[in-house]
């Protein structure tokens, strides 16, 4: 046991020995090993240079704990190491790996420790290797770092990483950052406006921040100096408001500093006196206009600071014009930069809208998948099925099953969306067989039956599955979005859906204008009485729309259920968005539907965009729009004709 | 009136009233002696000390709930529309009094505290006090403009009705003028109702957002009244209120007017064609009992003690249809059974009263299985007893119906009878 034991030791021993000598950083750095110990601001560039040439990635470690003096050198050997003091010895660890590479006394090693001049090249030759760091996601990160934080000393080492850069969307970033700094640091106008020109052909986040870095300003009291880069002059009511422009005089000592409420009372309370205020009594002061009134008679006999005096503020303001002066004083570069940054409002004003676009063409897409199934139900039979959304839950909980069973995702995906149908619309005929068809012309009473199959429904789903949302995953070809540029970019399950969507569309047009069944729904559709008398059995008709209805109601589950979180409650957010979507496209049609469903998923984005803080609120308008809507269109937008119209 | 061929129970009830005063027809004369009966009943109880606070509470709690399935029942058990918006009537009547009781006891507070300062407190300092306490949980100290009249009790009194009464107004009337009717209008009031619930839900509506309005429980500067002896006056008040409109609503239905909402209900458009003013019975109708919902809501949420933006969601005024279909539509005491009975079971089965039923292999807990229960029921009770609870009346009464098809009260929604040139 003991001879294992020190075999072991041994043979520990012989390897770290042979890690500290041995590796590739390690004998590059000695190489330099004189200049390293003892760095100079001029000597130390051609080492930096020699280390960045080498490309390990290594390296950056090593310049990160040198700059920050973490590396010690062996007395013995001249060896360097990480090394963490601890009392009266160093432990190390190899340049190569960080590897513990035991332990020396505190007088056993030298810590090396650059000077201030040397520690900015380090840090900038190691810029230089980040920007060069062979994983493209180290190369992002460092990107996003330095556009945080841009230094004049930067640009060296970022234009020759441009050159080597392969991955398109870095290297444009680089050229970006490249801009941006020239903007902020550059010394000749010439460069400079060439610089922001090259912006007002952007969209980004940081283009709009360089070019508003550029045209920062300060106020200024009084006319400013000549060679002073005016923006304007600023006008109380358009610029300011009268309050800020009271701030901006006192703080140039035009006029004394407002007192708020609090400071008043402060020295209204201070100049108590046998419970009276400069001759008032306290008990008087329960009021704003009785406190001022005291105050102002403390500063008659100097125990209060004066008030400014509001009522000459207009002759103030006349008297002392307030100016907006450029903190950047070449006019050129500040003009190119205004132009610039209309042009970019603009551009992303026109990329805002192709998002919203995309963004309400998706929302519409679903609301269709959730509205087509009950507004074909709607159409033949008359009835709302309050339980559509049920059904959408019932389509999710599928996948979510069919997960639990089938790990790879994609192949879940294959035979969940089949089987939701086949579920959802087996609970739809159950639905229509035992509970609709008895109530048959009583639409009110359906209403509420279903409604009561409906609450069933959520508590049941609830007592087997949790409160807790499950999860329903996306398989990774469906996960990322397709981002066209900064503004626009869009999920690919919404692309998914849309697909879906318009795939749908297509199949019910296609049922519906070319088979035996559409043309029997469109006939019970349009006149139950004389359909049945010519031989259409209405019972079977509204059996197989029941079934197609809450089948596609299913699948749309599913979908939505890929994007949206999966409970038992998700139907009924979905329910009252449906029913408006059918009512305003107009009952029974697969185009109203459509119309319907474009109109309301354009209309709520639209009023997101309006007023973006509040996605309550838009919903609440734009039920308030459908309400109004009704009363001109009553019918919907696309209406049904004939004399049997309910 | 010619419905008396067509329509056995209103020509029953017409024949009735003509002779005979309000207060001493039976139906009525039985349910005020049942309501004061349960009332004294409950007050004698709770002063002996047998039954407790929160009972009486949730009797008084019931009776209000009742007074809103009661207009219920006049506006879809004899007019024929399903409003499924009731309910958000309820909680705005809630909403404008707990204004007043919030307002009003953080004004209290706020002075008592004010008054310690070294200063006497300014009325702006005052308001500024209570906007941060009552608006501090949504992140804002600045007094909404809904809130001006918050102070003065007998405004936000009126507000209590007439808010809901003028909302019901410019709703209908847009609604009831463009002829929108049946399952439409139940889905437009839903819409109304959710558009309401989901502004409300806002923190910027002025209304505290999903906090809602709470601590109603406590009347201004009555802190020194215990809340057994509160919610018996709360008990009192609301079995008035549901006596009073129990007569207004029976008063209703019985004249020439009653005939006319229940000619509505069963064809509406034989009586446009008769020469009646639909739309002016339906507004009316419409707006009276969204009135009564806010006196209801009024007197439920200070029993309550908070009301928040999910009591006035769509789901609430659907239960409120489910209480008057269960318990017998086209009837106002059958509006009142299925309100109290479903209510009271209601909170019986959630509150943990039910006992659990073990399977073996599974244990029936009732707070998870009572939806599940009232649901199906729900279901049950529309395909094979339309008449709900109240039915049972008819079986004691033997007050047959003289149709064997009879599909209940609710004729007027046939569309095969509307399609019947």
């Amino acid at each position: 046991m003991r001879i294992v034991s020190l075999i072991a030791l041994f043979l520990f021993c012989v390897s770290a020995q042979a890690h500290a000598q041995g590796g590739p950083v390690q004998t590059l750095l000695q190489t330099h090993v004189d200049d390293i110990a003892k760095p100079s601001r001029r000597t130390i560039q051609p080492v930096l240079d020699d280390l960045a040439a080498s490309g390990r990635p290594e390296m950056v470690g090593f310049l990160e704990a040198w700059a920050n003096k973490g590396i010690v050198q062996r007395e013995e050997d001249g060896l360097f190491f990480y090394a963490e003091r601890d009392g009266d010895i160093y432990r190390l660890r190899s340049v190569e790996d960080g590897q513990d590479a035991g332990e020396v006394g505190r007088r056993e090693a030298t810590e090396l420790k650059p000077n201030s001049g040397v520690r900015k090249l380090i840090a900038t030759a190691l810029v230089q290797f980040q920007l060069n760091d062979p994983d493209p996601d180290r190369r992002r990160a460092a990107l996003d770092a330095l556009t945080r934080n841009p230094t004049p000393e930067l640009l060296d080492p970022l234009r020759k990483s441009i050159d080597g850069e392969e991955v398109a969307d870095i290297r444009a970033r680089k050229e970006a950052l490249d801009r941006l700094i020239t903007i902020r640091f550059g010394t000749d106008t010439e460069t400079r406006v060439a610089a922001i020109e090259w912006m007002s052909t952007q969209l980004s986040l940081e283009a709009r921040a360089a070019l508003n870095a550029v045209l920062a300003t300060d106020t200024v009291v009084g006319q400013p100096d000549s060679g002073a880069n005016i923006a304007g002059l600023l006008e109380v009511g358009r610029d300011l408001t009268e309050d800020q422009a009271l701030e901006i005089l006192a703080a140039e000592d035009i006029v004394p500093d407002r007192v708020e409420r609090t400071e008043r009372d402060e020295v209204l309370i201070a100049a108590i006196e046998d419970g009276a205020i400069a001759g008032i009594p306290v008990a008087n002061l329960d009021t704003e206009d009785a406190r001022w009134a005291a105050y102002g008679r403390l500063v008659e006999t100097g125990d209060a600071e004066p008030l400014p005096d509001i009522s000459a503020v207009g002759d103030l303001i006349a008297a002392n014009p307030i100016y907006a002066v450029f903190q950047e004083p070449d006019a050129a570069v500040t003009d190119a930069a205004q132009a610039a940054l209309q042009e970019v409002e603009n551009r992303v004003l026109r990329a805002e809208a192709v998002d919203l676009g995309l963004d309400a063409l998706s929302l519409a897409s679903i609301y269709f998948l959730a509205a087509i199934g009950l507004a074909i139900t709607f159409g033949v039979m008359g009835v709302i099925n309050m339980a559509h959304g049920e059904f959408i839950m019932i389509g999710a909980y599928t996948g979510y099953v069919v997960q639990l069973f089938v790990p790879d995702y994609t192949a879940s995906l294959v035979i969940a969306l089949p089987l939701a149908f086949v579920i959802a619309g087996a609970a739809g005929v159950a639905l229509e067989r035992l509970v609709i068809r008895h109530l048959a012309h009583r639409p009110l009473e359906t209403l509420l039956a279903t409604f009561g199959i409906s609450v069933a429904l959520q508590q049941l789903f609830k007592n087997i599955f949790g409160t807790q949302a499950v999860p329903l995953t996306s398989p990774d070809w469906l996960a990322g979005a397709w981002v066209v540029n900064d503004v626009i970019g869009i999920s690919y399950i919404r692309i998914a859906i849309f697909l879906m969507a318009l795939l749908f569309l297509g199949l019910l047009v296609y049922i519906l204008r070319r088979t035996r069944l559409g043309l029997e729904v469109r006939a019970v559709t349009q006149n139950p009485g004389m359909a049945a008398s010519l031989g259409i059995d209405p019972d079977r008709v509204g059996m197989a729309t029941f079934a197609l209805g809450s089948g596609i109601a299913g699948v749309a589950g599913v979908a939505i259920g890929l994007f949206a979180q999966v409970t038992s409650e998700m139907g009924t957010g979905y329910i009252v968005q449906s029913f408006m979507t059918v009512v305003v496209g107009g009952v029974g049609s697969v185009f109203g539907t459509l119309a319907g469903a474009g109109l309301i998923g354009g209309l709520q984005k639209g009023i997101e965009w309006l007023n973006p803080s509040n996605t309550l609120a838009a919903q609440t308008y734009m039920i308030l729009f459908i309400i109004l809507f009704i009363q001109f269109r009553p019918r919907g937008i696309v209406a049904q004709k004939g004399r049997f119209v309910q | 009136m010619t419905s008396t061929a067509t329509n056995p129970n209103g020509s029953a009830v017409e024949t009735v009233d003509r002779r005979r005063p309000m207060l001493f027809r039976t139906d009525v004369l039985i349910f005020l002696s049942l309501l004061a009966l349960v009332t004294v009943g409950a007050t004698v109880l709770a002063q002996a000390g047998f039954v407790s606070t929160s009972f009486v509470k949730l009797l008084g709690k019931t009776l209000c709930l009742c007074l809103a399935a009661l207009a219920m029942d006049l506006v879809w058990g004899y007019t024929g529309i399903l409003s499924l918006g009731h309910f958000a009537f309820f909680g705005i009547g809630g909403y404008a009094i707990g204004m007043w009781l919030m307002w009003d006891r953080t004004e209290l507070i706020v002075v008592e505290t004010l008054v310690r300062g070294a200063l006497p407190p300014t009325p702006l300092e005052i308001e500024e006090a209570i906007g941060t306490q009552i608006f501090g949980v949504v992140g804002s100290s600045d007094i909404p403009w809904l809130w001006t009249f918050a102070g003065s009790l007998p405004l936000q009194l009126a507000f209590a009705v007439l808010v809901p009464g003028a909302i019901a107004l410019v709703f209908g009337w847009l609604a009831f003028r463009s002829r929108v009717a049946g399952v439409y209008l139940s889905i437009l009031t839903q819409a109304g109702t959710l558009a309401l619930s989901l502004w409300l839900f806002q923190n910027d509506s002025g209304l505290r957002g999903n906090n809602g309005l709470s601590g109603l429980q406590n009347l201004p500067g009555l802190d020194h009244v215990p809340q057994s002896t509160v919610s018996l006056w709360f008990l009192w008040a609301s079995a008035l209120a549901l006596g009073l409109g129990y007569v207004v609503a029976a008063w209703t239905v019985s004249g020439r007017f009653g005939s006319v909402l229940r000619g509505i209900r069963d064809d509406e458009a034989r009586v446009r064609f008769l020469g009646y003013e639909v739309e002016h019975y339906k507004l009316a109708v419409f707006t009276g009992t969204a009135m009564a919902c806010g006196i209801g809501g009024a007197l439920y949420y200070p029993q309550a003690g908070i009301v928040n933006p999910a009591e006035i969601a769509p789901i609430a005024s659907i239960y409120l249809a489910v209480w008057v279909a269960i318990g017998g539509r086209g009837r106002l005491y059958g509006a009142v059974i299925g309100a109290a009975v479903v209510s009271l079971l209601s909170s019986w089965f959630t509150g943990g009263g039910a006992p659990d039923i073990d399977l073996g292999v599974y244990v029936i807990k009732w707070t998870d299985w009572w939806l599940v229960l009232l649901g199906s029921s729900f279901v049950l009770v529309t395909l094979f007893a339309p008449k709900g609870l109240g039915g049972f009346v008819d079986l004691w009464t033997n007050r047959r119906s003289t149709r064997r098809d009879d599909l209940g009260p609710d004729q007027g929604s046939l569309r095969a009878e509307e399609e019947t040139p």
